[in-house]
Formats: C-alpha cells, sequence, structure tokens
C-alpha cells in the first residue's frame, strides 16, 4: 500500500511539473479568434478551450471577459482595456487603437462557463482563497472530465479546508460518472455536507438516476440532510425575525419619544426618517465628489451625525412653529403633522426629483457569509442590529443620565411641578422633540441601507412604528424593544406557512385582540400621555 | 330619483360636450391631456412620461404644430389616488375638452378611467405594459401585452441561452396585474408540461421591504435539484429591497437567474447594480438599443430634460409611439374629432427608437419587437435575445380557456373588444 502511495505521489510530482510545461506550449491563438470572432456558440468554445489551457494568461484573458474590460477592435483584435490604454492579452504590450473598440459581451450561461474555466485554472494557485473558491466551483458544476484534475489538486492540498471542498467535488464529479459502488459511496460522502448546493445535486440524482438503488441512497441522504437542517432553519427564521424587529425598532424608537414620551401623535415621524435618508445620499455624494474613492467607505459613519442633525433641526422647527401650539388636541396635532408630511415629501420631491436615489452599500456592509446549511447571514443585516442596539442604549443613557433627560422625564410626569420648580417646559418640550426626530433621522441613514430612497420612504414605515409603541406600551423603551422584536420575530415566523400578505395581517388582527385586553400595551407606564 | 340624478348628469355631461365642440374648433390650439401621478407613490415611475409628452408637445410646436394649430398639454396630477384618476379624467374631456388624453400607469387607475373615457367617448394612449384581457373603444394601449413580454422571456430561460430553467418562481406584487400575468404563466408553464410542484408562487403586499425570508424560500425551493428561474412582477418600490437581498445572499444571475417585467433604466437609477449584473429584464426597447431613431430619441431628451445623466425607458418609447401615432392619425383624418381619429388610427406605422417599426393592429394593440436584456455593472441593458419580427399583441390570452374564446377587433363586421362573434354578421342578409 505504502509503495502504491509512493509510486503515486512521483506520478503526481511529475504531472506537477509537467503540467506549467505543457501549459506554455498550449497557443492561445485560436481562442483569442473565436472570441473576437462573434457569437455566443465561439466564444463558448473559446472559453472552454481557455479552460483546458492551464495557462496563467487565459486567468487574465477571463478574468477580463467577466469584468467586461476585454474588447475587440475593428480589425478583429482582441485586446484589454486599461486605465492606461489598451494592452495585447498574450503579451501584455500596450496596442494602438485605430477606432473604438467594442466590449465582448457574456450572457448568463458564458458566466457559468467562465466560473467553470476559471476554477479550473485557479485549482493549483498558490493563494488558499482562491483555491477553496475554485473548489466551491467545480462542485457547483460538476464535469467528469476534471476528475484527474481534481485528484490531482486533492493530493497536492494541505490545507484542510480546501481539501474538504475538494473532496465534495469530486464525489460530486463521481455522482455524474462513476460505477455504481462509486456512486453510492459518493452520495455518503455528499450526506455529510449541508451546503445547499449539495442538496440541488443530489436532489437532480433523486429525480433522474436510472438505478432504483441509487435513487434511494440519493433520497435517504436528502432526508437525513433536510433532518439536520431542521434547527438551522429554525435559527435562520430567528435571526431574520430579529433583523425585521431591529428595523421596526429603529423605525419606531424615535416615535416613541414624540409619540410615547410626549403624547405628540405625529404623523410626521416617517418623513423624518426620509430626511435622515436623504442626508445619506447627500453626504454619499459629496464623498464621491471631494474625497478619494480610498475613503468612501467611511461616507456612512459621516452620514450618522448628519442625519441626526437635520432631522433635528427640522424637527425643532416643527414643534416651535406649529406643535407647541396644539399641546393637548390630538385630533387637530394628527392633521397638523399629516399636512406637515404630505408638504416634507412634495419639498423633497421638488429638491431631488420624484425617482428613487442610489444608495451604495460600503464594502464593509455588503454579502455575507454561509453559517451552516444555506443560512446567509447578511452583513448588511448584522450591522442594523447592533446599531438598533447601540441607538436604544445611548437613548436609555441619555434619559437615565443625563439632565436633559432628567427635564424629559419631570416634564412628562408632571409638567407643572416641573415648570413651578423652574425647569423651563417649552425648551425640554422643543429638546424632546428634536431628539426624537433626530433618532428618526439616523434610523433613516441605516434603513437607506436596505431599502429604497424615494420621497415615499416615510410612509412605509409610519404604520409599523405606531404598531410598535402601541403595542409596546406608550412611553416605555423597553416596551419599544420588545414590541419590535416580539412583532419581528412572530412575523418571521408566521411567513413561511402563512405567505407575507397573510402574515401581516394575522399579526394585525393579533395586535387588535390584544389591545383590547391590554389597551396600554405590553408595558404600562404612569405619565402625561397616560393621565390625558 | 337617483335614475333622475343619473340622467341628468349625462345630459348636462352631453351638453358640456356639444357645447365644447365649436368652443374647441373655433380656438387656435389643440388641447391634450396629461394624467400622470406627479405625487404619491406613482410619482416615481410617472413623472418621467410627463416630462416625456411635454417633450413630444414641445418638438411638434416647434415643427409647426397640427392642422396649423398650436398644440397645448394640460396637465393634471391624479396624485396615486385611483378614484382621483377618474374625477382628474372627467375634467380633462368634459371641462378641457382634450382631443385625446396621454396617461396612466397601473392597471388600477387604467380600471378606474376606463367607464369615464368610454361614457364621455375620450380617447386615452396607455403606455405602459400591462396584464391584457382588455380592449376598449376609447383606448389605445402602446405598451406590451403578456405575449409580448411575459411568455416570450420565459421561452427564453427554457432555452439553452437562458439556461434551460425547469423550475419556476413566480414572484409578484399582490394586486392585478401579476395575479393576471401569472395565472397566463402558470397556464402556459403547464402547457409545456412543467410539473405542478415546479412551481412556486408567491405574493407581497405593495412596498414590501423585509425580503429575508422569501429570498431564503427561494433560494431552498432552488436547491431541489432543477435548474430554477424567478419571474418577478414585482412592481415599483419593493425591488430595490429585493435585489439588495438577492445580491447580499450572493445569488448570482447564472446560477439562479430572476427575469423582471417591471424594471427598466429608470429603476435601475435607484440601485447599486454590481453586484445584480446578468440578471434580466424583458422589454420592448433599451436605452442600449443601437438605431438611428434611438440615437435621436435619447439626444432629444437629454436636451429637454437638460441632464445627460437621465435614462429612457420602455413606457417612453412607449409614449412617443402613442404619440406620434396620434399626429399622424389626425393628420390623416384632417380633424381632431375622437371617432375620425380612432378610425384613421388603425395601421399607423411609426419607426420606433428600438429601430423596429410598430404598427397599430385592429384590436387597439401594437405589433412590437420583444428584448431580454442583462444588467450590466453601468445600470444599463445588455440585449442578448431579441425577436427577429415585430409581435402581434393578443388583447386576449389564448393560454386562459375563457379569454382564448374573445376576438378583439374594431373593424368591420367585428367592432368588439371582447366577442365570441362579429357584431354585424347578420348585417349582410
Amino acid at each position: 500500500m505504502r509503495i502504491v502511495r509512493g509510486v503515486r505521489a512521483i506520478l503526481l510530482l511529475l504531472s506537477l511539473t509537467l503540467l506549467p510545461l505543457a501549459a506554455w506550449a498550449a497557443d492561445l491563438g485560436p481562442a483569442l479568434d473565436d472570441l473576437a470572432a462573434g457569437g455566443f456558440e465561439e466564444r463558448a468554445r473559446a472559453i472552454e478551450t481557455l479552460g483546458a489551457s492551464g495557462d496563467p494568461r487565459a486567468i487574465v484573458i477571463l478574468r477580463a471577459l467577466t469584468e467586461g474590460t476585454l474588447e475587440v477592435t475593428g480589425d478583429k483584435r482582441v485586446v484589454i482595456a486599461k486605465d492606461s490604454g489598451a494592452v495585447d492579452p498574450l503579451t501584455g504590450a500596450a496596442v494602438e487603437l485605430g477606432g473604438e473598440p467594442e466590449r465582448i459581451r457574456v450572457n448568463n450561461r458564458l458566466r457559468g462557463e467562465i466560473e467553470a474555466a476559471l476554477a479550473r485554472l485557479n485549482l493549483f494557485s498558490p493563494d488558499r482563497a482562491q483555491r477553496l473558491e475554485a473548489a466551491r466551483a467545480v462542485l457547483h458544476q460538476p464535469d467528469p472530465a476534471g476528475a484527474p484534475v481534481l485528484e490531482q489538486a486533492l493530493a497536492a492540498e494541505k490545507d484542510s479546508g480546501v481539501a474538504e471542498a475538494l473532496r465534495l467535488a469530486l464525489a460530486a464529479t463521481t455522482l455524474q460518472s462513476g460505477d455504481m459502488p462509486a456512486k453510492l459511496k459518493a452520495i455518503a460522502t455528499l450526506a455529510d455536507s449541508s451546503d445547499p448546493e449539495i442538496r440541488r445535486l443530489l436532489g437532480e440524482v433523486a429525480d433522474t438516476a436510472d438505478a432504483a438503488e441509487i435513487k434511494a441512497a440519493a433520497a435517504e441522504a436528502l432526508r437525513v440532510i433536510a433532518q439536520r437542517n431542521l434547527a438551522i432553519e429554525m435559527a435562520a427564521n430567528i435571526f431574520q425575525g430579529v433583523s425585521l424587529g431591529s428595523v421596526l425598532l429603529l423605525a419606531a424608537i424615535g416615535l416613541a419619544i414624540t409619540f410615547g414620551v410626549m403624547g405628540v401623535i405625529n404623523m410626521a415621524h416617517g418623513e423624518m426618517i426620509m430626511l435622515g435618508a436623504y442626508t445619506t445620499y447627500v453626504v454619499q455624494e459629496a464623498f464621491r465628489a471631494w474625497l478619494p474613492p480610498a475613503w468612501f467607505g467611511l461616507y456612512l459613519i459621516v452620514a450618522v451625525p448628519a442625519g441626526f442633525l437635520t432631522a433635528a433641526i427640522v424637527g425643532a422647527a416643527i414643534e416651535r412653529g406649529i406643535i407647541r401650539f396644539l399641546y393637548g388636541r390630538a385630533l387637530e396635532t394628527l392633521l397638523a403633522t399629516w399636512g406637515i408630511s404630505l408638504m416634507l415629501q412634495q419639498a423633497v420631491r421638488s429638491l431631488f426629483g420624484a425617482p428613487n436615489k442610489e444608495v451604495s452599500n460600503p464594502a464593509w456592509m455588503t454579502g455575507g457569509f454561509d453559517l451552516a446549511g444555506g443560512f446567509t447571514v447578511t452583513w448588511n443585516r448584522v450591522v442594523i442590529i447592533g446599531f438598533s442596539l447601540a441607538v436604544l442604549g445611548l437613548l436609555t443613557l441619555v434619559l437615565r443620565r443625563t439632565s436633559l433627560g432628567l427635564y424629559i422625564r419631570a416634564v412628562t410626569q408632571n409638567r407643572r411641578m416641573a415648570a413651578v420648580v423652574g425647569i423651563p417646559t417649552g425648551r425640554v418640550d422643543m429638546l424632546t422633540f428634536a431628539l426624537g426626530s433626530g433618532i428618526a433621522g439616523m434610523a433613516g441613514v441605516a434603513l437607506s441601507q436596505i431599502g429604497n430612497v424615494s420621497p415615499n420612504l416615510g410612509t412605509i414605515y409610519i404604520v409599523d412604528s405606531f404598531m410598535v409603541v402601541v403595542f409596546g406600551g406608550v412611553g416605555n423603551l423597553a416596551g419599544t424593544l420588545a414590541g419590535a422584536m416580539g412583532l419581528g420575530i412572530t412575523n418571521k415566523l408566521l411567513e413561511p406557512f402563512a405567505g407575507a400578505v397573510l402574515g401581516k395581517i394575522l399579526v394585525l388582527v393579533g395586535i387588535i385582540i390584544f389591545i383590547q385586553f391590554r389597551p396600554r400595551g405590553l408595558f404600562a407606564l404612569k405619565g402625561r400621555a397616560v393621565e390625558s | 330619483m337617483r335614475q333622475w340624478m343619473k340622467t341628468a348628469g349625462l345630459a348636462i355631461a352631453g351638453l358640456g360636450l356639444v357645447s365644447a365642440l365649436p368652443a374647441a374648433a373655433a380656438d387656435d390650439t389643440i388641447k391634450i391631456g396629461v394624467l400622470h401621478s406627479l405625487s404619491g407613490t406613482m410619482a416615481i415611475s410617472e413623472t418621467t412620461l410627463k416630462d416625456t409628452v411635454l417633450m413630444l408637445v414641445d418638438d411638434l410646436n416647434k415643427k409647426g404644430g397640427l392642422l396649423g394649430k398650436k398644440v397645448e398639454a394640460v396637465v393634471v396630477d391624479p396624485a396615486s389616488d385611483w378614484p382621483l384618476f377618474a374625477e382628474k379624467a372627467r375634467e380633462l374631456i368634459g371641462k378641457d375638452h382634450v382631443a385625446v388624453v396621454f396617461g396612466c400607469w397601473t392597471s388600477v387607475s387604467r380600471k378606474s378611467v376606463l367607464p369615464v373615457f368610454e361614457e364621455l367617448n375620450g380617447l386615452l394612449f396607455y403606455p405602459v405594459q400591462y396584464e391584457g384581457e382588455e380592449s376598449s373603444r376609447n383606448v389605445f394601449y402602446t405598451g406590451a401585452a403578456p405575449n409580448q413580454q411575459a411568455i416570450p422571456a420565459v421561452e427564453y430561460l427554457m432555452s439553452k441561452e437562458g439556461g434551460n430553467v425547469k423550475r419556476w418562481v413566480l414572484a409578484g406584487t399582490d394586486y392585478v396585474y401579476p395575479r393576471t400575468t401569472n395565472k397566463i404563466l402558470e397556464a402556459f408553464l403547464k402547457s409545456k408540461g412543467v410539473a405542478a410542484e415546479d412551481i412556486m408562487i408567491n405574493y407581497t403586499p405593495f412596498g414590501q421591504s423585509d425580503w429575508q425570508t422569501i429570498v431564503a424560500d427561494i433560494k431552498k425551493f432552488a436547491s431541489a435539484g432543477k435548474k430554477t428561474g424567478v419571474v418577478s412582477t414585482i412592481n415599483g418600490d419593493a425591488n430595490v429591497p429585493f435585489y439588495k437581498e438577492l445580491a447580499n445572499q450572493g445569488i448570482k444571475a447564472q446560477d439562479l437567474p430572476v427575469v423582471a417585467f417591471s424594471v427598466g433604466e429608470e429603476e435601475l437609477a435607484g440601485i447599486d447594480t454590481k453586484n445584480l449584473v446578468g440578471q434580466l429584464a424583458a422589454w420592448n426597447y433599451f436605452e442600449s438599443v443601437k438605431s438611428p431613431e434611438n440615437a435621436a430619441f435619447i439626444k432629444q431628451w437629454h436636451a429637454y430634460i437638460k441632464n445627460d445623466k437621465r435614462t429612457t425607458n420602455d413606457p417612453m418609447e412607449a409614449t412617443y409611439i402613442g404619440f406620434h401615432m396620434w399626429t399622424q392619425a389626425v393628420l390623416q383624418a384632417g380633424t381632431t374629432d375622437v371617432d375620425a381619429v380612432r378610425q384613421a388610427m388603425i395601421g399607423q406605422k411609426v419607426k420606433a427608437p428600438s429601430g423596429f417599426e410598430a404598427v397599430m393592429n385592429s384590436n387597439h394593440h401594437l405589433s412590437k419587437p420583444v428584448m431580454i436584456g442583462e444588467i450590466q455593472p453601468d445600470g444599463q441593458f445588455d440585449i442578448v435575445w431579441q425577436t427577429k419580427e415585430p409581435i402581434k399583441a393578443d388583447a386576449w390570452s389564448k393560454f386562459i380557456p375563457e379569454s382564448a374564446k374573445l376576438t378583439a377587433d374594431w373593424t368591420f363586421p367585428w367592432v368588439c373588444g371582447n366577442c365570441t362573434e362579429p357584431k354585424y354578421v347578420s348585417y349582410e342578409k
């Protein structure tokens, strides 16, 4: 056995050293001609040739093709476009262009084939991440012809993570071409993994295999995986619930101040969120225009205080200009703030135009990672969950530990007594309203990262915000937290069974019934809001 | 009492119309109505169409107007409020005596104004792709019917080039357009031998902003062994968070293609498209079309709107076609009289920015080419497939049994939008 292994190792070493030699000998010329020729069929053939060549220059060409920088000139020469000018893909030498070159187009089918070709080329890359990506890509599109290369790569692999991925990829290729015992063994190997890609492969086998034995084995493997994934799916649902809850919390937390603490039925709350989102857009454009691209990722950090200030100033102006004359008159406040919300919407529409504005996620907030079995945790959700909790914590600190917080609580609990001991109640009202609005503005900064930035942004969140505050208990931050998380998680647990539309209806009906029994919400509080 | 009021109302409306005619004729301007929302949810899409009509009017007046008269656009704002659409339409026809109205986007708004146009004998040009199953005497539909958009898109995904899709997710917003389109698509897929368990239908409310569960469900549905594709009739604002979630959950177009019927260049302007490259849309026109007509159209638009970054899109092109057909029909009829123009409309041809000749058929729908585009990093579409010839729109889908029997034909002897036999068949005897 040991001898066999030794021989295999020697053979492998030989083949590895031979591989690059063979590669250099390969002629990429015909492939380039195919690329220049036109049709998608020729391009597919060229990609196949490039993938099989083992030539490092092929990697450069294929990358350029996916990135859309591979171009063809009027005289059918293929060049790579760079900022400094066009270069020859084989020699890297600069090329003088006669006319305007045309980009070589790819479609989804070609993109898939490029991915497979790059994977074959990258299996021996010195970079671990690239090897891992390559192994996963092979798993994605298993090709029986690639099996020998995979075996070589597996034997040479030192990293256990990559080796595992290679083993799965190899099993997937065996599934396509091996004999019966090999196939059954491959299924057993695959059943240990929870990768959704493998579920797809096994599903295909369970549906289409010729032999009943293999069909049954694949179905059994699928059952085992599904069972193992139950817990993961539950965890995914809860995570999605918490993440929806954190969005609701962010949207509602400002309202918990203006409506919850001050008792103002503030229909313009959604527009404060919208102002925050538009501030984010303005800050982003400023970063794009004036600062180096490397700093772009930081724009969001600047946008948070900017969003707070913008919304707070507008909020203070609204309170001083209109709301203070309407205290104690709930209906008039409702109508007045609704009017304000329409005016703000139209103002933004006139200023920025009706179409949506593009707010891009900074790099550290895009994408996600696969936690287990197809449960992808996306970064923007993680950041927003953290951010909403941070905002809640900060607000609690302000209310509990600062003199402003003390004043706010005093005015809320007994306005007259507060005035008697010398608290400027008018100013406190203004500051409280500004604080609530500012927090809504900060929420807008966060929400711009997951949704639209349009003049109607606020109207999406206003109903949900009121629901959270009323459900959680007016005037209570802990209640708002519990209300938001409760609604978020219930919504997400219902959605898979009831569907999005019915799920929402069920939640609404649930709240109406709940309010019948506990009109003051989860956590009732004493104070001005309750007395009036 | 109620009957009396109805009669009185009709009489007043009729009087209004009669008294209007000489006034309009004596005037040296031709008034046309623009009925697009400039505020509310739909303002995002409809404002652009208002600007397109104004641009075309401006251009027409520079060329000397129509029938020797200046053309004047009367712009009203129905504010994305469906009943208000009907009210404003009544105002345009009854009070302003416009010769024609360009307007509406959502099917709800069109259904809301339809009785008004039929009652007052107005003329509406509707420029947006829709679910079909309608043909009114008083409406010309210049957007796509399902057989000019949805069916070809699904056929493309079924083809080798589109990825041999075998399993389907039909995701849409919960209202009339997605529901009807999905009904047609479901019948079509089943007629192609797709099993019921390979079709997943999902509806979401307007403005859905949390897509985590649905995208995860789609991923799970796709991991069942067959190549899966998503057909999206998700409308308006809900698209941005949907696409962001797709990108963040790492879904790539080559693995799980999404073809959308309501996402165009204008909508992409609000999305960072770097992670969406390869996702698809089906329309009858893309800004990236290379034709002299399109180059001129884009140049005219940029000059009018004074912003080189503004994109053009399919409903704008449909507005362009409709407007030009109407002016041609008015010239042919020699009058703006609705009955005369309606007769002259059928058979009108316009060389459209899509590079093809659009033709108005006797069912009040167009013949147009169908194109499939893939999203590029710059927010434009690469056209990866298109029909060789313009496709004639079916007002009634042949995949819904009860609709397949109906014929829409406004020429003799049919003169009907939804009949099973010609109206004037007995006339010959």
